[in-house]
C-alpha cells in the first residue's frame, strides 16, 4: 500500500526531547496517514517510547511540531491528546488491579444512568461484549489484578482499542501475550486499518513487525535512520540498522532448529517432586544440573510463572518437596530462599526494581548483607553497579541515574544485574529477554551461557519460544498446570514447541 | 560507542529549566523548610519575645516528646504504613513506670512499687509488647497497620484506665526523673534524649542496611521481596521500635509534666503524625527521613510557641494548625505526583 497522495493524519517535524542532560530525541520526522499500520523498531533507549509519549501528550515540553490533520497542536496532558483521537498502550501496564475488568476498559469515562449514577449494568454488559469481540471470554466483575497478565495485557489493549482513537499506539503490546492471542491482536489491528484507523506499533518481534506493518521507521540512538515501506524489507535489514553491520545474523539463530545437548553427568543442584499449588500447577517434578539451563516453556497462563515464584518461596505449594543440592529446604520466604542459594529475576519490571531510586541501589539490594552484616558500604556498591553497566551495555552509564529515567530494556538489565555479583547456586529467569532489543537479547544469550559455565543451576521459564529454544539445554513444555512433555537431547523447532504446548 | 557519542553532542537544557526540575524534584524537602523560614521570620517581627534565645529554649522544650515519638513514626511511615498507637502506648508506659514506683501517700492508687529499674524495665517490656503485638497482627495475620493501631489505640487507654483508674500518680523513679525534669547545664535532658533519639534514628536509617530496606521495602514492597529481603521482618521491626520510641516518650514525658493520669499524651498523636507529613516524608512510603522530621517538628514547634507570643483567639490557635496540616498535605501528595510524572 502506498500512501503518497493524500495529507497524512500526524505528521511530526524537527522532534528534539531530553530529560536534564540526556538527549533522547534529535531531530525526527514522522509521518502516519489514515489507515495505516506504522512499525517502529530501534535498540533499547533509542526513544521509540518517548517519540511515542509526546504524541499522545504524556511529555508536553520538546521541540519541534506536531501537526494533526495540517493543523499545527501542542497537546498538554494525555487528556488532550485522547480528545484529539490519539490513544496509546503503554510498555508498562496501566491498568488498576483493584478495579473490576468492567472499570478497567472504561476507566475515567463510565456510562451513567438518567440519575447520574454510575450504570453499572450497562457498563458490564458493554465491556464483556467489547471483549468478546477480542475473543477475550471474562466475567468483567471480577478485579482485574486477579487475573494473568497475558489477560490483562489484552484488557489493557480493548481499552484503547475502543476508545474510539483514531490514531492507536501499541508500545511493546505483545509482550505478555501468547501466540494465539497474538494472532488475533494483529486480526483485530487489520480489522482496525479496514475501518480507516492507523496504528504506530513498536516491537522487539522483528517478524510480527514486518508481518503486520505497511511502514517501519527505524530508530537509534535518538535518531530517526529511515523509513521504508515493509514489503520487501528483510529481517536483516532492520537488524543492521537498528544495532550496525556484522550483527544481521542475530535473530537467525534462535529460530532455527536446534539440537538441545544434555549433561547427564554434572550433580542435581534442584529438585522438586510432586510440586501442587491450587489450579496454578499440579505434580511438577523436575530437576536441575549444575551448568545446565532448563528452559521451562508454556503458553501465558500454564502455571510457569507460578512455578517460578514458588521456587524463589513467594508462593507456598501446598504438596511436594524441593531439595538444593540433595539438602531438603523449606523455603518459607523469598529470603529463605535466597538464604538457600536460589535467585530469581521476576517478568515484571514494575515488580524487580525501585524506579525512585539510584542504579546502583537497585543492583546492591540484595548482596548488602555481603558487603557487611550491620553497616552499608556505598562505595563498593557503586563500584559493583559501575562493572555490572559496563558488562552489561546499560545506557546511560550511569550509576546514580535514577531507575525509572532508563528505557525499558535497560531496566530489564538492572534487574538481571542484581544476582550477578555473588553467584547463587540456581538461578530462576521468569520471562529474561521480554522488551529487548535483538542486542540485549543476545546479550542475555551470552550472560546466561556465561553463567551457566561457572556451574550454576539456570530455569528459564517463558512463554517467548525463541526465548527456550536460544538458552535451553533441556525443555519441559507445560500445559495447563502440568508438565506435558520433555525434549531432551534431540532436535527442537518452534513448531514442535508450539505443538507441544 | 553510543555512549561516547551520547556524551560529546548531548545538549544541555537551558539553566533555568535545569533549576526549575531540581527544584521540582526537591519540593517536599523544601517547602517545609520555607514554610519554617517563613514562620520565624513572620513571629519575630510580630513579638520581640520571639526571637530570643530563651524561648528558643522553650520551643525545643516543647517538641521533645514529640521529637521521640516522631523517630519510630518516621520508621513506620517510610515502610509505608502507620501508626495510630504511638501516644497511646506512650501513656501506657509512661503509667506503668509510675504504677511500679512508691507514690506518697496522696496519691491515691493501688500500685505495686518496685526498685527504680525494676519499674523501667517492666515500662520497657510492655512498650516492647505492645508493639510486638501490632507486629504480628500486621505481618502475620494481615491486618492494615491502620486497623491494627487504631485497635491498639483503645488497647493501650484501656491498660492506662485499669492502672489508675481516674487517678492521678506523681512519683517516677529517680533516673526518669532526672530525664524529664533536670538539666545539664543549660540544656534539660528532655532536649538531649530527644537530640540522642533523632540522631541514632538518623544514623540507622542513611548508613545500616535496615535503614536501607526501610527505604527499599516503602519504595517497593514486592520488588524488595524478589530481591531477597524480609519485607515481614522490616516491618515488624519497625513497629516495634515505633512503640519503644513512643514508650521512652511516655516516661520521660511523664517526668516532664510532672504526673501520670489518663489522656495526657492524647494531642500527641496528632503532633507525632503531623511533624513527620508537614517535614516532608512521603505518605507513600520511601522518601523522606529524619532530617525531614526535625523541620517538622520546628515547623509545629514553633507555629505553636509562636502563637503564644501573638494576641491571638486561642481557639482559632487550633484552626490555624489544620490549615497548616492540611497545606502539608497538599504538598506532600502533590510532590509524590510530580515525582511520577517525572519518570514517565
Ligand atoms: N523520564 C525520563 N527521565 C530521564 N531520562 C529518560 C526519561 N524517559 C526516558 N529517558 C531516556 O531517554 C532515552 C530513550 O528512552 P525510551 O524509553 O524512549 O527508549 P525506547 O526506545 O522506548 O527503549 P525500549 O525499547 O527499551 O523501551 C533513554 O536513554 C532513557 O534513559
Ligand atoms: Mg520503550
Amino acid at each position: 500500500m502506498v500512501f503518497g497522495g493524500d495529507r497524512p493524519l500526524l505528521e511530526l517535524s524537527g522532534i528534539s526531547k531530553s530529560f536534564g542532560g540526556v538527549t533522547a530525541l534529535r531531530d525526527v520526522d514522522f509521518t502516519l496517514h489514515a489507515g495505516e499500520i506504522h512499525g517502529l523498531v530501534g535498540e533499547n533507549g533509542a526513544g521509540k517510547s518517548t517519540l511515542m509519549k509526546i504524541i499522545a501528550g504524556v511529555h508536553t515540553d520538546y521541540g519541534g511540531t506536531m501537526r494533526i490533520d495540517g493543523e499545527e497542536r501542542n497537546f498538554r496532558s494525555a487528556r488532550d491528546a485522547l480528545k484529539a483521537g490519539i490513544g496509546m498502550v503503554h510498555q508498562e501496564l496501566s491498568i488498576v488491579p483493584d478495579l473490576s475488568v468492567a472499570e478497567n476498559v472504561f476507566l475515567g469515562s463510565q456510562p451513567v444512568t438518567r440519575f447520574g449514577r454510575v450504570d453499572w449494568r450497562g457498563m458490564n454488559a458493554q465491556a464483556a461484549a467489547h471483549l468478546r469481540s477480542l475473543g477475550i471470554d471474562v466475567d468483567p466483575r471480577v478485579p482485574i489484578g486477579s487475573l494473568p497478565i497475558g489477560l490483562q495485557q489484552m484488557i489493557e489493549i480493548s481499552r484503547v482499542l475502543f476508545s474510539g482513537a483514531r490514531i492507536i499506539i501499541l508500545d511493546e503490546p505483545t509482550s505478555a501475550l501468547s501466540p494465539p492471542e497474538i494472532e488475533r491482536l494483529f486480526g483485530l489491528l487489520q480489522a482496525l486499518r479496514q475501518s480507516g484507523r492507523s496504528m504506530i506499533f513498536i516491537s522487539h518481534f522483528l517478524d510480527d513487525i514486518l508481518g503486520v506493518s505497511d511502514t517501519v521507521t527505524i530508530f537509534r540512538n535518538g535518531r530517526k535512520i529511515v523509513t521504508a515501506e515493509a514489503a520487501g524489507l528483510r529481517k536483516s535489514f532492520l537488524i543492521e540498522h537498528m544495532i550496525g553491520a556484522g550483527h544481521e545474523d542475530l535473530e537467525e539463530s534462535y529460530t532455527s532448529e536446534m539440537m538441545l545437548d544434555s549433561k547427564p553427568d554434572a550433580p542435581v543442584v534442584l529438585e522438586t517432586s510432586g510440586l501442587t499449588l491450587g489450579r496454578a500447577f499440579r505434580d511438577v517434578s523436575l530437576t536441575v544440573r549444575a551448568g545446565e539451563v532448563l528452559g521451562i516453556y508454556g503458553f501465558m497462563g500454564s502455571g510457569q510463572l507460578e512455578l517460578a515464584r514458588a521456587l524463589f518461596g513467594k508462593l507456598h505449594p501446598e504438596k511436594g518437596t524441593v531439595a538444593i543440592e540433595g539438602r531438603q529446604v523449606s523455603l518459607k520466604g523469598t529470603a529463605a530462599a535466597r538464604r538457600a542459594g536460589m535467585a530469581f529475576v521476576p517478568e515484571s519490571r514494575r515488580s524487580m526494581l525501585f524506579s525512585h531510586e539510584p542504579l546502583y541501589k537497585n543492583m546492591s539490594i540484595s548482596i548488602l548483607g555481603r558487603l557487611h552484616p550491620v553497616l552499608l558500604r556505598p562505595n563498593a556498591e557503586r563500584e559493583i553497579a559501575e562493572r555490572h553497566v559496563v558488562s552489561l551495555g546499560i545506557r546511560p552509564p550511569r550509576v546514580d541515574q535514577h531507575l525509572g529515567t532508563l528505557s525499558g530494556g535497560n531496566q530489564q538489565k538492572v534487574g538481571l544485574a542484581k544476582w550477578l555479583t555473588y553467584l547463587p547456586k540456581v538461578l530462576v529467569l521468569s520471562e529474561p529477554t521480554r522488551g529487548m532489543d535483538v542486542g540485549a537479547k543476545d546479550d542475555v544469550v551470552k550472560i546466561v551461557r556465561g553463567l551457566r559455565d561457572q556451574g550454576i543451576g539456570i530455569v528459564v521459564v517463558s512463554s517467548e519460544p525463541e526465548t527456550v529454544l536460544s538458552l535451553a539445554d533441556r525443555i519441559l513444555v507445560m500445559r495447563k498446570g502440568e508438565v506435558a512433555r520433555e525434549f531432551v537431547s534431540e532436535a527442537v523447532s518452534k513448531d514442535r514447541l508450539l505443538d507441544a504446548a | 560507542m553510543s555512549a561516547q557519542s551520547a556524551a560529546s553532542d548531548k545538549t544541555d537544557p537551558p539553566k533555568s529549566s535545569r533549576t526549575m526540575i531540581w527544584l521540582r524534584s526537591r519540593l517536599s524537602n523544601i517547602a517545609p523548610f520555607i514554610t519554617l523560614l517563613f514562620l520565624v521570620v513572620f513571629f519575630s517581627i510580630a513579638s520581640p519575645s520571639f526571637a530570643t534565645l530563651d524561648n528558643v529554649g522553650n520551643i525545643l522544650n516543647q517538641i521533645s516528646i514529640t521529637a521521640i515519638m516522631a523517630v519510630g513514626l518516621t520508621y513506620v511511615i517510610l515502610c509505608a504504613e502507620i501508626d495510630l498507637s504511638v501516644a497511646s502506648v506512650a501513656n501506657a508506659t509512661g503509667i506503668v513506670v509510675a504504677y511500679f514506683t512508691l507514690q506518697d501517700s496522696y496519691a491515691n492508687i493501688a500500685n505495686v512499687p518496685l526498685p527504680g529499674y525494676a519499674a523501667i524495665l517492666l515500662a520497657l517490656l510492655t512498650c516492647f509488647l505492645l508493639g510486638g503485638v501490632n507486629a504480628f497482627g500486621v505481618t502475620r495475620i494481615g491486618i492494615p497497620s491502620f486497623i491494627m493501631t487504631l485497635a491498639m489505640l483503645q488497647i493501650g487507654a484501656g491498660i492506662c484506665a485499669m492502672l489508675v483508674r481516674g487517678q492521678i500518680a506523681y512519683a517516677v523513679p529517680p533516673f526518669i526523673a532526672t530525664l524529664g525534669q533536670k538539666a545539664l547545664g543549660p540544656i534539660p535532658y528532655v532536649v538531649i534524649v530527644a537530640a540522642t533519639f533523632l540522631l541514632v534514628g538518623h544514623l540507622v536509617l542513611q548508613y545500616t542496611r535496615f535503614g536501607r530496606y526501610v527505604y527499599m521495602v516503602g519504595g517497593n514492597r514486592e520488588a524488595a521481596e524478589y530481591s531477597g529481603v524480609n519485607v515481614r521482618l522490616v516491618i515488624a521491626s519497625v513497629m516495634i521500635i515505633s512503640a519503644a520510641c513512643s514508650g521512652v516518650a511516655g516516661m520521660v514525658g511523664v517526668a516532664y509534666f510532672g504526673s501520670a493520669q489518663q489522656n495526657e499524651f492524647d494531642s500527641y498523636l496528632l503532633d507525632a503524625i503531623s511533624a513527620v507529613v508537614v517535614g516532608g516524608t512521603s505518605l507513600f512510603g520511601g522518601r523522606g527521613g529524619i532530617g525531614n522530621t526535625i523541620v517538622g517538628l520546628l515547623v509545629l514547634g514553633v507555629l505553636n510557641n509562636g502563637l503564644d507570643h501573638i494576641n491571638i483567639d486561642s481557639f482559632l490557635k487550633i484552626l490555624i494548625r489544620g490549615l497548616i496540616l492540611l497545606a502539608a498535605l497538599v504538598i506532600n501528595i502533590y510532590a509524590q505526583r510530580l515525582r511520577a510524572n517525572q519518570m514517565n
